[in-house]
């Protein structure tokens, strides 16, 4: 397979802490990608440098053959980011948030309808669209947000832990829609710490800790690597590669990134 | 450097931020009760004509004669403008130190004692004594009463001055008696040389003629430096500013854009203050309005890039916010919005002129009240737009490096 994503030595320094840690790793195009790991680990910091939101401090990385660095706007393009935090604007409402964004891809107002019509359908929002952002419930604003990131079309979809904090119904819907975008030749890069999402959506995964990449590889395949358990669950095989040790302290390497970039020396609290 | 599409990106941000600006009923409410707040405190606190009224002052009349009695009606009835109520409300004491008791006890806030021998004095054309006594807790009101009591004196004295001349002018048969031009040439005696003030404008600018000009300056360019370093670091801390950065447009249109929000909500404050400087104070405005908005746009653009450089630098809108705070308070006071610069010590002096403030309030004054013309604004007008250029060309690229570290 063509890798659509190839990442060589990256690493991102704040000061002295390195929250990435000179990994590598590819990405097929077509799969759904998982990238797991304790808080701080590095996640969200290797996806704000491959969506150009950061600059890495040494190595390189290309998205659809483009240099996150050199070429960011040919990057811009071809992606689409469901972040940490909920990329939508409360006083807006749904309809104009997304004609907001889309224009700033060039998008006419009848694109971006024709564009994100069936999205808003599978995802039961059509008749909130002219309602104000601010009162959605958390599990509306991700749909919504989603459909944001949906805007350009992209080839590779990067979701930051998009099932967080949403009932189990809202869940289920985003899950299915991940596969049925998969379906469509969309290329998933997504982090979760849901063990049992991981293991029901993706082909691959890779689990980071103290920002390096510990294990790559397909779920049948890591769970070959746990010996002392018969029937291992992905969850055994993250806890016998990361530790059982907990890591949401706020001091040391449970920084997290985003908290990093902003110099606020505390984990940034998830707004949603 | 910008081409169409920047322009287009641009717009789409500011119409963005505006829209979410029209939303925020709070925001709203406070946008437009700020500047009224701002104009109805300064023009009511500052002092002007109309504000010396009832001032409770002691008279200690030793005399009682007719001619003392009439000094104290004077005072009594002195009043700034017709309309208004009289200066004064006296309270009379028996003596000097009656009247030093009763400010010690702050019940009066100057005094006039006139002694026994006053109208003897007059009457054998020797030189009369009275004494004002004055509150030097308070300097700013002694120094009016002061000024107020000098002058209805020496008016007084005046008067019997030219009395006593025409006296003795007629007894000595100098000038026929009842010839009608008798006190025109007893005051040319009396005071040879008379000032008459001319001014530029018609009529007598108040004080908040003077403020006016500066508090729209100020609430203009403060609305923009502060609401600029909000919006960005709002969009920071919410995480919707990474959407912006997340599509292919330039960091240039993102930072444009939302200058050109808050200068349409800056400029709309500044026209509430002129209208309310106009319904509500009586200002008129004596040069072209036009460029009275032009140079409050230069003002604006020579403050973006301070903007533009403490929304990069601080990270949360809280940070922002106190860094401002940190540069406008100063600003405030050395622009010489309230306080003309030229009273200033002049070390104080040349900080002012190193403040953009200052010379968009001297520019904006001038044409205000003045009625000056593009002229005669000029120098401020080429200070402004290098502070403004000089500014962004540091800004700029900073924002830009910083934004994505």
């Amino acid at each position: 397979m063509e890798n659509i994503i190839e990442v060589r030595n990256l690493t991102k320094k704040f000061r002295s802490f390195a929250a990435v840690d000179n990994i590598s790793f590819n990405i097929e195009r077509g799969e759904i990608f998982g990238f797991l790991g304790p808080n701080g680990a590095g996640k969200s910091t290797t996806i704000r440098m491959l969506t150009t939101l950061m600059r890495p401090t040494s190595g390189e990385a290309t998205v659809n053959d483009h240099d996150v660095v050199k070429k960011q706007d040919m990057v811009r393009k071809h992606i689409g980011l469901v972040a940490e935090k909920i990329i939508l604007y409360d006083r807006l409402t749904a309809r104009e948030n997304l004609e907001f964004f889309g224009q700033l891809y060039n998008l006419s107002k009848e694109e971006i309808g024709s564009r994100t019509k069936k999205w808003i359908e599978k995802l039961h929002m059509t008749e909130w669209m002219n309602a104000q952002v601010s009162t959605f419930s958390t599990g509306m604003k991700q749909r919504i947000n989603i459909v944001r990131a949906l805007l350009t079309q992209p080839m590779i979809l990067f979701l930051d832990e998009p099932t967080l904090g949403l009932d189990p119904q809202t869940t289920h819907l985003i899950r299915e829609f991940i596969r049925e975008l998969n379906g469509h030749g969309v290329t998933v890069l997504l982090t979760t710490h849901d063990m049992i999402e991981a293991e029901a959506l993706c082909d691959r995964v890779a689990i980071i800790d103290h920002g390096k990449i510990a294990a790559c590889d397909t779920v049948k395949n890591l769970k070959k690597t746990v010996k002392d358990k018969k029937n291992p669950t992905l969850e055994d095989v993250f806890l016998a590669i990361t530790g059982k040790e907990i890591r949401d302290t706020t001091k040391g390497r449970a920084i997290s990134g985003a908290g990093m970039m902003h110099g606020i020396n505390k984990p940034n609290n998830r707004v949603r | 450097m910008l081409g169409i599409k920047n322009f287009r990106d641009l717009w789409q941000i500011a119409k963005k931020d505006l829209l979410e600006f029209r939303r925020d009923h709070l925001r709203l409410a406070t946008f437009f009760i700020m500047p009224m707040f701002m104009m109805i405190l300064t023009g009511f606190i500052f002092p002007n004509q109309n504000t010396l009224k009832n001032i409770p002052i002691g008279i200690a009349n030793q005399d009682n004669q007719e001619i003392s009695q009439k000094l104290v009606d004077a005072v009594t009835n002195i009043k700034l403008s017709p309309d208004n109520p009289p200066a004064f409300s006296i309270k009379n004491y028996n003596n000097l130190d009656d009247i030093k008791g009763a400010i010690k006890k702050q019940e009066i806030s100057g005094g006039l004692f006139i002694p026994a021998d006053f109208s003897s004095r007059v009457a054998q054309n020797t030189q009369a004594e009275v004494t004002i006594v004055e509150d030097q807790s308070n300097p700013q009101i002694s120094q009016t009463v002061n000024q107020v009591l000098m002058k209805t004196v020496e008016g007084f004295s005046q008067q019997l001055g030219l009395q006593k001349i025409s006296q003795i002018l007629i007894a000595k048969n100098s000038v026929p008696q009842n010839n009608p031009s008798i006190s025109d040439q007893v005051i040319s005696i009396f005071a040879p040389i008379k000032s008459v003030i001319s001014g530029i404008i018609p009529g007598n600018p108040n004080y908040f003629e003077f403020v006016a000009p500066g508090i729209m300056a100020m609430v203009v360019m403060t609305a923009v430096l502060t609401g600029l370093a909000a919006a960005i670091s709002r969009e920071k801390e919410q995480g919707t500013l990474d959407g912006i950065l997340i599509s292919p447009i330039s960091r240039l249109s993102i930072i444009l854009g939302k200058a050109m929000a808050q200068s349409v909500r800056g400029l709309i404050q500044g026209a509430i203050v002129l209208l309310l400087a106009i319904l509500l104070f009586g200002v008129t405005v004596h040069g072209n309005i036009l460029l009275i908005l032009l140079l409050l746009l230069l003002g604006i653009f020579s403050f973006v890039g301070l903007g533009i450089l403490v929304s990069a630098i601080a990270t949360e809108q809280e940070t922002a916010t106190q860094l401002l705070f940190m540069f406008q308070f100063p600003m405030l006071f050395l622009s010489g919005t309230f306080f003309p610069i030229l009273l200033m010590p002049t070390f104080m002096q040349k900080i002012a002129h190193i403040i953009p403030l200052t010379y968009a309030v001297n520019a904006i004054r001038k044409v205000m009240v003045l009625g000056a013309g593009f002229g005669a604004v000029k120098t401020e007008f080429f200070i402004l737009l290098i502070f403004g250029a000089v500014t962004l060309a540091i800004s700029v690229p900073i924002f830009k490096r910083v934004i994505t570290r």
